[in-house]
């Protein structure tokens, strides 16, 4: 097993990244994430890939466009605002069936809003966010450790699919030191037989484009797009339970909000209170089957969110009326402290009769 | 009453470049694009490069270059075609690289990728076609609309107060260091085409050198939408582009090389 190391969570993505075989880092410095461009200012040549300083989002992004056209394994990072940026880009990778990995850092909004933590932009990433019907493959790390673990994960899921995918954290992850271990990461492989690497005699030339101007064709790009989102649904949902098998209540919350959950539930479980925790790994696709499948035998849901309430829109869709569904929220880069959410799910609970 | 002509004992002097695919270009009569696409295309086959090439389509007329020029391409979004190249450059730097553009494109939503990627010194091509006009999306005013030129947005004629100046992208671009070649040229005579043949094969052989940026402006016409005939168009072209965006060489570092 490899050495355990104390590292940021900005640093140890930008390490996982270049360990899992990432040929080009595109970026422009944005709080709280700026340290992974320091980092791969200082570490790329080491390892011979190639890092770019853009002047801007919105030439990262399309400097990744290129460089995945061409068939190599690049990623991006970068903060609300800048995601925001980028949007027309993703939606332009998106409908060129370009993989790709995009990291969130996110921090709250809206506007140019803070430099603290958030969980804001769950709808940007997984309702949308540029134009058109895509999807983004999007992973949420709650702990330095799953930073590391994702970002390889989140490669391979791009180009087994050759769809983007994001990892969606927060600016307190990003921030945080934790002891983290590198797991050996093994490619699985890559067909680069679609990319635009120059054209030889013995094929079509190939080219990257979403345009498809006549609408049959376009709707033919769009059935493909929505049948690899079909796979990936089918294939890709990942979430982990914890002390769920014997629970009256079952809080929901992903990335930094599931560390402060995790503590909520042992504080409510000292009270007598059977509580268990639901962690969506995979926001999308969404694990709704399992809440599906617990709404038959639990009493209710609390969902926790830096945000205005988000996520747990997709939780009422997976509990689907059948119980009820809490939520309390902070927003503009403000976190709640575990007996904060306590008081909160205590008086949820009492309110549906438990 | 027909005339027949015998193919026989007669030498074959001009075809389609192997580079350009078998396909009916979609430009009106009298566009200059189909000369310019040529022009790329005819250089990548003298050069032999066209398995080690990769183009950058713009948005605007020349949207579908990639069903046209048989090499591999990548469609950008509109304004983004140079951070695209630089995508593609940074990582294979051997490759050959070019974007084309056109004015809008280039010039007014892509002036930052622009000026960026020639003031890095990306090792990039650019063929930027200026026609004073948004030719795709029907005639409207172009950041190279000149003064008193009529636009659908700007029907009285483009007017300084109102809409500003034309902009003068080489002489913009040749004050960068970041640049290596540097050239304006027209595609309305045969002789110019010539000319034009000449400087972007300068353009693209610079490559080679791996020092920067090489950046060729050509002046084209729009009959369509100057609402004029191909002739008149080459004429107008000549008679009121070319004061405001005069011919020549604006920087030339390779030449001594």
């Amino acid at each position: 097993m490899s050495e355990m190391l104390l590292m940021k969570g900005n640093e140890a993505m930008a390490e996982a990244a270049l360990r899992a075989g990432g040929e080009g880092y595109f970026a422009y410095p944005i709080t709280p994430q700026s340290e992974v461009a320091e980092y791969m200012a200082r570490e790329a040549p080491k390892h011979g890939t190639v890092f770019l300083q853009a002047e801007s989002e919105l030439a990262a992004i399309n400097m990744l466009y290129g460089a995945a056209a061409a068939g190599f394994k690049v990623w991006t990072s970068s903060s609300s605002p800048g995601i925001s940026l980028m949007q027309e880009g993703i939606s332009y990778i998106a409908g060129a069936m370009l993989p790709c990995v995009i990291v969130n850092v996110n921090r709250g909004g809206p506007g140019l809003g803070t430099i603290q933590p958030s969980q804001g932009d769950y709808f940007q990433t997984v309702k949308g966010g540029g134009h058109g019907d895509y999807r983004l493959i999007t992973l949420a790390p709650s702990t330095v450790q799953e930073i590391v673990d994702y970002m390889g994960l989140a490669f391979d899921l791009a180009w087994k699919y050759r769809n983007p995918a994001m990892i969606l954290m927060d600016g307190a992850l990003g921030q945080m030191m934790e002891k983290v271990q590198f797991k050996p990461y093994t490619d699985p492989g890559r067909d680069i037989s679609w990319a635009t690497r120059g054209k030889s005699e013995d094929r079509e030339s190939n080219f990257i484009t979403s345009l498809f101007i006549k609408p049959e064709e376009m709707e033919q790009v769009n059935l493909q797009l929505q049948r690899t989102y079909r796979e990936i649904e089918k294939n890709e949902v990942r979430y982990d339970t914890y002390e769920t098998d014997d629970a009256d209540l079952v809080l929901v919350a992903y990335g930094l909000s599931a560390r402060i959950a995790s503590k909520v539930m042992h504080i409510l479980r000292n009270k007598g209170l059977k509580v268990g925790l639901v962690k969506p790994i995979s926001l999308w696709p969404y694990p709704y089957k399992v809440l599906n499948e617990l709404a038959d035998r639990v009493k209710g849901f609390f969902v926790m969110e830096l945000n205005a309430g988000q996520m747990v829109e997709d939780v009422r869709l997976g509990v689907n009326g059948k119980k009820e569904v809490g939520f309390y929220g902070r927003m503009g880069g403000m976190i709640y402290s575990p007996e904060e959410v306590s008081e909160k799910v205590e008086a949820f609970a009492r309110k549906i009769g438990m | 009453m027909g005339i027949t002509v015998s193919l026989e004992n007669m030498e074959k002097i001009y075809e389609r470049p192997k580079t350009l695919k078998k396909a009916v270009m979609h430009y009106c009569p009298g566009c200059g694009h189909g000369v310019a696409h040529r022009l790329v295309m005819e250089i990548v086959e003298e050069l032999g490069i066209q398995e080690n090439i990769i183009g950058v389509a713009p948005v605007g007329c020349s949207v579908f270059a990639y069903y046209y020029m048989d090499i591999d391409m990548q469609e950008a979004a509109h304004g983004r075609a140079c951070a695209v190249a630089t995508g593609i450059k940074r990582m294979m730097p051997d490759h050959y690289v070019f974007t084309y553009q056109g004015d809008g494109d280039l010039a007014a939503i892509g002036t930052n990728e622009t000026i960026h990627a020639c003031n890095r010194g990306e090792n990039i091509t650019i063929v930027f076609i200026n026609n004073a006009i948004y030719g795709m999306t029907g005639g409207q005013m172009a950041p190279t609309t000149l003064l008193g030129q009529p636009a659908t947005t700007c029907p009285m004629g483009r007017e300084q107060v109102a809409n500003g100046y034309p902009i003068r992208m080489s002489e913009l671009v040749a004050q960068l260091p970041g640049t290596i070649y540097v050239e304006r040229v027209a595609v309305n005579t045969p002789a110019r085409v010539r000319k034009a043949k000449k400087a972007l094969t300068k353009a693209f052989k610079s490559q080679e050198l791996k020092k920067g940026t090489s950046f060729v402006e050509i002046l084209s016409n729009c009959p369509s939408n100057w609402k004029m005939t191909p002739v008149d168009s080459n004429k107008w072209l000549d008679e009121n582009m070319l004061p405001y965006y005069p011919l020549g060489l604006y920087k030339d570092e390779i030449s001594g090389e």
